[in-house]
């Protein structure tokens, strides 16, 4: 049983920051139809940056994660502007695999600036394990699932009340109408890739600070949420967050599980066998919209 | 000098080559190409054979990514196939590569089908999420399975033989290699003059309307990935037989972005690019090799970048080529072509 739990609250930690890089993804598909599969690279170079500005300017954690989260701001409009935009209305195969190229591009920067050894991170979060009820816990995971509710708690008031975020929801249902009542369809763009570049970050900086280090695998974690997306809805927000605690429990129960009869690997492969019986049932997943084609 | 093409019957126009003029610089092509391994030296020969399996598996890509609109992200995975085939067909059954090449691309063809079963209900990114499911279920089982795949520990293969001819080294698997890839290339260029090769560019360019004009679009869908994985599964037969030995680590995701990226370069929907994009990208890490080489002396710190460098370049050239060239090198070329054929009054 307790071995149960202890799967469970992990499964549950991983699955919060699955979430919160799942809400990158689906701010970008909502809003432009783009499945980007840079987000882990995103995520990676958040982590590092983080990691870099506290070791070599001996700068305090908080205002470093606070220079990370502009950094990746910047760089998502950047993005934004230089290369996607020149991809409005090319096919999808083009735009998937400029994100796979701006992929590799993301990762050799890191890997020619940072190398491919794992930098341990600074110790964010205090070791003292807490118990919670009878099961002892990490704080550093409660730290990362508190963070990651009030960001999404934050970021839902932002599109329920805020001009941009309405503006954002318009454009997300129609951009022909958003455009008619004077959104500027491009800067909503920009500020969906930024709004994704930062919670990648975020993500990125908290798997650091819970496995005490950061490696080149960290760009995984981009194709591990497509899963999870899908599973939720490509285009729902709620959707990111209900398949990423899914996905993250799943993924750590089976491996957990299965790992010792197969002997090794289960959790790598799980979503995405999850993955293709979600897209035979379920194409759209358990809350995103339903397309309907016409000729 | 030519000045245009008066095609006047319908056999004129469905002619495999334009003109004798290009038929006969084909077959020049082809004879200079056979006479590249007595030529060429070891390491050379090595980057040439691997072309060659490049050309037939971005090929097998185009057919399904670039003709029939199918997104796969799931080629190194099909690669794998094809690879581990051969290795327990020549490995455990001892049959010769005359059989085993074609056996392991008829092997790939049944599990690409298998995995083009949800293009049935998928199409665009959802299929593409869809292989990339199949690439991690198909590495899963290729460092599992390991009374056939020999696990993370990898396989080795023998040498190629058909009764007394053993193809022990790389210039006689480069002298396979070559008319296998043309031939292939030749079906290619067959299959889209025939019925099949039209029904999925119909898929391709509007499946619903192609469906309401009478094709039956699953079936051609999964003829597709047949086809197309048929040519992956050839191309991993020939890379395991130069490999010797394969384990999982050969076939990475990033083998399957290298050839989505070899079509996208090369041209999409176009056979010619898929040639050109396959020798870019194959020759690329080469090049640069030289070039950072030759650079060691003053900048020392190059080769110990040369990985990053490597994929960033690979990245930056696929970026580049979307935003400036969408249509790929093919395009290009008959931009030139035709720049020369009506010089100096081209306007």
């Amino acid at each position: 049983m307790e071995f149960f739990l202890q799967l469970l609250v992990s499964g549950l930690v991983i699955g919060s920051i699955y979430a919160l890089v799942g809400l990158g993804f689906v701010i970008i598909y909502k809003s432009s139809s783009i499945l980007n599969f840079a987000q882990g690279e995103f995520l990676m170079l958040g982590a590092y940056v983080c990691v870099a500005i506290v070791g070599t300017h001996k700068v305090p954690f908080l205002a470093a994660f606070l220079i990370t989260l502009g950094f990746s701001a910047l760089l998502g409009v950047l993005m934004e502007r230089l290369l996607l935009r020149p991809m409005i209305g090319e096919p999808v195969i083009s735009v998937i695999m400029l994100t796979l190229g701006l992929s590799s591009v993301l990762k050799a920067v890191v890997q020619g600036i940072w190398g491919t050894d794992t930098r341990p991170y600074p110790e964010i979060f205090p070791t003292t394990p807490v118990m919670v009820g009878p099961l002892p816990v990490s704080q550093g995971y409660l730290y990362s699932v508190a963070s990651v509710v009030v960001l999404l708690t934050l970021f839902s008031i932002f599109f329920k009340f805020s001009r941009a975020g309405i503006a954002m929801r318009a454009t997300a249902f129609s951009q022909q109408v958003a455009l008619s009542m004077g959104i500027s369809v491009k800067r909503i763009f920009a500020l969906a890739w930024s709004i994704a570049a930062v919670v990648s970050a975020v993500g990125g900086v908290l798997l650091g600070g819970i496995r005490g280090g950061v490696d080149g695998a960290f760009a995984l974690f981009g194709l591990k949420v497509i899963p999870v997306v899908i599973l939720g809805g490509l285009d729902s927000v709620l959707g990111a967050i209900v398949g990423g605690l899914v996905m993250g429990v799943l993924e750590n129960l089976s491996g957990g599980y299965l790992d010792p009869l197969v002997g090794g690997g289960v959790k790598e492969v799980a979503p995405f066998i999850a993955l293709v019986a979600i897209l035979a049932v379920k194409p759209y997943g358990l809350f995103g919209k339903v397309k309907i084609e016409r000729v | 000098m030519r000045c245009g093409d008066f095609r006047e019957t319908y056999a004129e126009d469905m002619a495999l080559f334009e003109t004798a003029f290009a038929r006969r610089a084909m077959l020049a092509f082809l004879a200079a190409m056979v006479a590249v391994p007595w030529i060429a030296s070891a390491f050379w020969l090595d980057v040439g054979l691997r072309v060659l399996i490049a050309v037939i598996a971005a090929t097998g890509l185009n057919i399904l990514t670039g003709f029939t609109g199918q997104i796969s992200l799931g080629n190194a995975a099909f690669l794998a196939v094809g690879a581990y085939s051969t290795a327990y067909l020549a490995g455990h059954w001892n049959l010769p590569f005359p059989l085993v090449i074609p056996a392991a691309g008829l092997i790939t063809a049944l599990v690409g089908m298998v995995f083009g079963v949800p293009s049935l209900r998928l199409k665009g990114l959802y299929l593409a999420v869809a292989t990339l499911a199949a690439h991690f279920v198909i590495e899963f089982v290729a460092s599992h399975w390991e009374s056939v795949t020999g696990g993370v520990n990898g396989i080795s293969i023998p040498s190629p033989r058909a009764g007394p001819l053993v193809l022990a080294n790389d210039r006689q698997l480069y002298l396979l290699a070559l008319p296998v890839a043309a031939g292939l290339l030749l079906f290619a260029r067959n299959l889209f003059r025939t019925k099949v090769g039209k029904a999925f560019v119909a898929i391709r360019d509007q499946d619903i309307s192609s469906e309401v004009m009478g094709v039956n679009v699953f079936r051609y869908k999964l003829l597709s990935f047949a086809v197309s994985s048929f040519y992956v599964g050839v191309a991993g037969s020939l890379l395991a037989y130069q490999a010797r030995i394969i384990s999982p680590e050969n076939f990475p995701i990033s083998v399957a972005i290298d050839q989505l990226g070899m079509i996208i370069i090369g041209g999409l929907g176009s056979l010619l690019g898929s040639v050109f994009g396959a020798v870019f990208i194959t020759l690329l890490p080469e090049l640069l090799r030289l070039v950072t080489g030759a650079l060691a002396t003053s900048f020392p710190e190059l080769t110990t970048l040369f990985a990053s460098v490597k994929m960033g370049v690979f990245g930056l050239a696929i970026v580049l080529f979307l935003i400036f060239e969408p249509d790929g090198m093919a395009a290009r070329w008959h931009h030139i072509k035709n720049y020369w054929k009506l010089y100096p009054f081209s306007y």
